[in-house]
């Protein structure tokens, strides 16, 4: 099992009466909300909870992008990638990903990601979202029917940037570049391990079969939701004649670790509501600009999971009955165990972000909950899948004798 | 209001590309009518009106019924060279040419890139102009239920017009009605999204065609302040306001919009 710990950034201040107040946390929030000062402090603190991620033990550190968004305060995930880079020496940097049709020319993701590789001695995950509606349409302005196109168009030229040993031209119908020429290249070669965040597009099944991408769930609504996805992606993995590996897919799942049942509840309730009511209150206008999705797509009835409906009923759910829908995991370690086999067998998936700060949660509560989830829960589902232990295709190669960056004159108590 | 018999079929264009439903009705003189992003509606009540006293045809763009080939349409030069290639089939020369919204764009885009192939002109609440003071609202964030109050001045007769066969509570239903919404404003969308200007302010004093433009006077889509830019704009052109109608004033005052466009043609 590879068990990366992601955090969303939440903005942790938005206020008691957000809901009544304000129609969306996303898209035309107000910026007026966002408070610097305090996000100095926000940004530090996560970082640090990054950090500690990987002394911990976990696999890997995630992070990804989001625009207009006070529950992702990550427009630009490579910075905080290139932060932890310096700062950590092995867990893979998980970055889940960059919209690539929003970056112009999009040969900067294949510049950025190489230097990401190249600065953390190979170990990027590199992750291609085609991004939500709400990023890539409402916030950055994209035409929704074209989105995909793009997205696709984008793709080709950045693997080409980092397979190509000369300039090449490239004649897109989005980008025309007469120099495409990728300086530098990426350690992991011919490329870093790609995950794709999907969320019910079919498109999506078979590009990542084809290209041996790990297909991943980034899911709100947890895993017995998300049964009949996951299960849509095996189909197509049986249909298309590929190995069964478990690393071909990934889901992240909301949970929540205390010494009992009772504690977890006690501790992390609060949070649990402020990321169900605040920062998912979304305007469901901006869930999916018609035309963000094909109409095969639509047929099949895979909506986006930002809808009035689905969002509006998690926030008005208890505890008990957040658990018992497998919404979140949370409980005391053995119950944290229990639930997570059923979902590690249940979706068939090997990739799991750990979603361990959730909404407004302090850092103290952030760390009691990550550090018993790695102590006491990691452990015993590390060898869940036996038979795929030596599958090496979806994950980080670093190299092995790697850099340690020097240590800077204030750790040392000389000159600030 | 008498019913028109409306005869609607496929138009060969050529070149191997899908053929274009057409709608025609009506007698007297021919009549091009582009219509906006939501399309016709089931016995249209503004084809209708026109059909009373025009031949009227009406192409509908790909994306929308039975027109496919949105796919080959990227942006707005393809729309409107595809718009002169069905009005090149329709065997129509010079023709009266009458758009509504997006058609309107469509219509005044055409008239400014061949300003000798249109004859004569009536924009009805055209888009295509951007002015900072007076956002155009964003069509594609509303939900079903915000549209009447925003397209319609009487909210009541838009909720009745605009709900006529529509269940969404119904799954089946549903799921037609989001591929029909998909198709029709995935395509929309290449003209009008994010911000509906694709530069046809530099090309409006091309028109040579007497344009009349026609807006109701409580469009809270396209507020009526555009209808004063166009109209600066277009040379020969004359601004008339219908009260008490929003940006549906066809659907809302057809017999108005009709009796406008009617005179004003036959001044010319």
């Amino acid at each position: 099992m590879k068990f990366t710990w992601f955090n969303l950034m939440p903005w942790p201040h938005l206020p008691e009466d957000f809901r009544e107040q304000h129609r969306s946390v996303w898209v035309d929030i107000p910026s007026s909300l966002y408070d610097p000062k305090k996000g100095h402090e926000v940004y530090n603190t996560y970082l640090d909870q990054l950090e500690y991620a990987e002394s911990l033990g976990f696999d890997g550190i995630g992070v990804n992008e989001h625009h207009a968004n006070a529950y992702g305060l990550m427009p630009s995930p490579n910075i905080m990638a290139a932060a932890l880079a310096r700062r950590t020496s092995k867990a893979a940097l998980v970055v889940l990903g960059n919209s690539i049709a929003l970056y112009n020319p999009p040969i900067r993701v294949a510049e950025e990601f190489a230097m990401l590789d190249v600065i953390s001695g190979g170990r990027l995950v590199a992750g291609f979202p085609v991004g939500t509606s709400m990023d890539t349409n409402y916030a950055y302005g994209q035409v929704p029917a074209l989105t995909r196109d793009k997205y696709v168009e984008a793709h080709e030229l950045i693997r080409r940037a980092w397979k190509e040993d000369e300039p090449f031209h490239f004649n897109g119908r989005f980008t025309q570049l007469r120099y495409a020429n990728c300086w530098p290249k990426p350690i992991q070669s011919p490329r870093p391990p790609v995950f794709i965040p999907g969320g019910g597009s079919v498109e999506t099944y078979d590009f990542c079969i084809e290209n041996e991408y790990a297909y991943s769930y980034l899911s709100f609504t947890g895993y017995k939701r998300a049964q009949v996805l996951m299960d849509g992606f095996w189909d197509r993995v049986d249909e298309m004649g590929a190995d069964k590996s478990p690393y071909r897919a990934g889901f992240a799942q909301t949970i929540c670790v205390a010494e009992t049942d009772e504690e977890a509840k006690e501790l992390y309730g609060e949070h649990v509501n402020y990321f169900f009511n605040r920062c998912l209150h979304i305007y469901p206008g901006y869930a999916d600009a018609p035309g963000y999705r094909t109409i095969k797509t639509i047929k099949k009835g895979a909506l986006s999971q930002f809808t009035r409906a689905s969002l509006d009923t998690l926030g008005k759910l208890s505890w008990e009955e957040l658990v018992a829908d497998g919404h979140i995991i949370a409980g005391s370690p053995e119950t944290v165990v229990r639930q997570m086999k059923e979902l590690i067998t249940g979706l068939k998936v090997g990739n799991i972000f750990c979603l361990l700060h959730i909404g407004n949660m302090t850092n103290e509560k952030t760390r009691l909950s990550s550090r018993l989830f790695a102590e006491e829960v990691m452990p015993k589902l590390q060898n869940m899948w036996p038979e795929w232990a030596d599958d090496e295709r979806f994950w980080i190669h670093p190299l092995e004798d790697r850099i340690k960056p020097s240590v800077p004159i204030a750790a040392m108590g000389g000159a600030d | 209001m008498t019913a028109h018999a409306t005869e609607i079929r496929m138009l060969e264009i050529g070149n191997n590309r899908p053929a274009v439903e057409v709608w025609e009705a009506g007698q007297g003189s021919p009549l091009i009518f582009l219509h906006g992003a939501g399309g016709l509606m089931p016995n249209d009540r503004f084809f209708q009106a026109l059909a009373g006293q025009f031949h009227v045809h009406a192409p509908l763009l790909p994306g929308y019924g039975d027109s496919l080939g949105e796919e080959l349409l990227v942006d707005m030069l393809d729309a409107t060279l595809h718009t002169g290639d069905v009005i090149d089939a329709l065997g129509l020369d010079g023709p009266t040419l009458v758009g509504h919204s997006m058609g309107g764009m469509l219509a005044a885009e055409l008239a400014a890139l061949a300003p000798n192939d249109v004859g004569q002109l009536a924009l009805i609440a055209p888009a295509g102009l951007w002015l900072d003071d007076h956002p155009v609202e964003d069509l594609f964030a509303k939900l079903p239920f915000e549209l009447p109050e925003l397209l319609f001045h009487d909210t009541a007769l838009g909720e009745k017009l605009l709900a006529a066969g529509l269940d969404l509570d119904d799954p089946a239903f549903l799921a037609d009605f989001l591929v029909i919404r998909a198709r029709r404003l995935g395509m929309a969308g290449k003209l009008l999204f994010p911000i509906p200007d694709r530069g046809l302010s530099r090309r409006l004093h091309r028109i040579k065609a007497k344009t009349l433009i026609l807006w109701g006077e409580s469009d809270r889509l396209i507020k009526p302040v555009y209808g004063e830019a166009f109209a600066t704009a277009i040379t020969n052109s004359e601004l008339q306001l219908v009260p008490e109608a929003g940006h549906l004033v066809t659907h809302e005052k057809p017999a108005i919009v009709v009796d406008a466009i009617a005179a004003w043609f036959n001044a010319s």
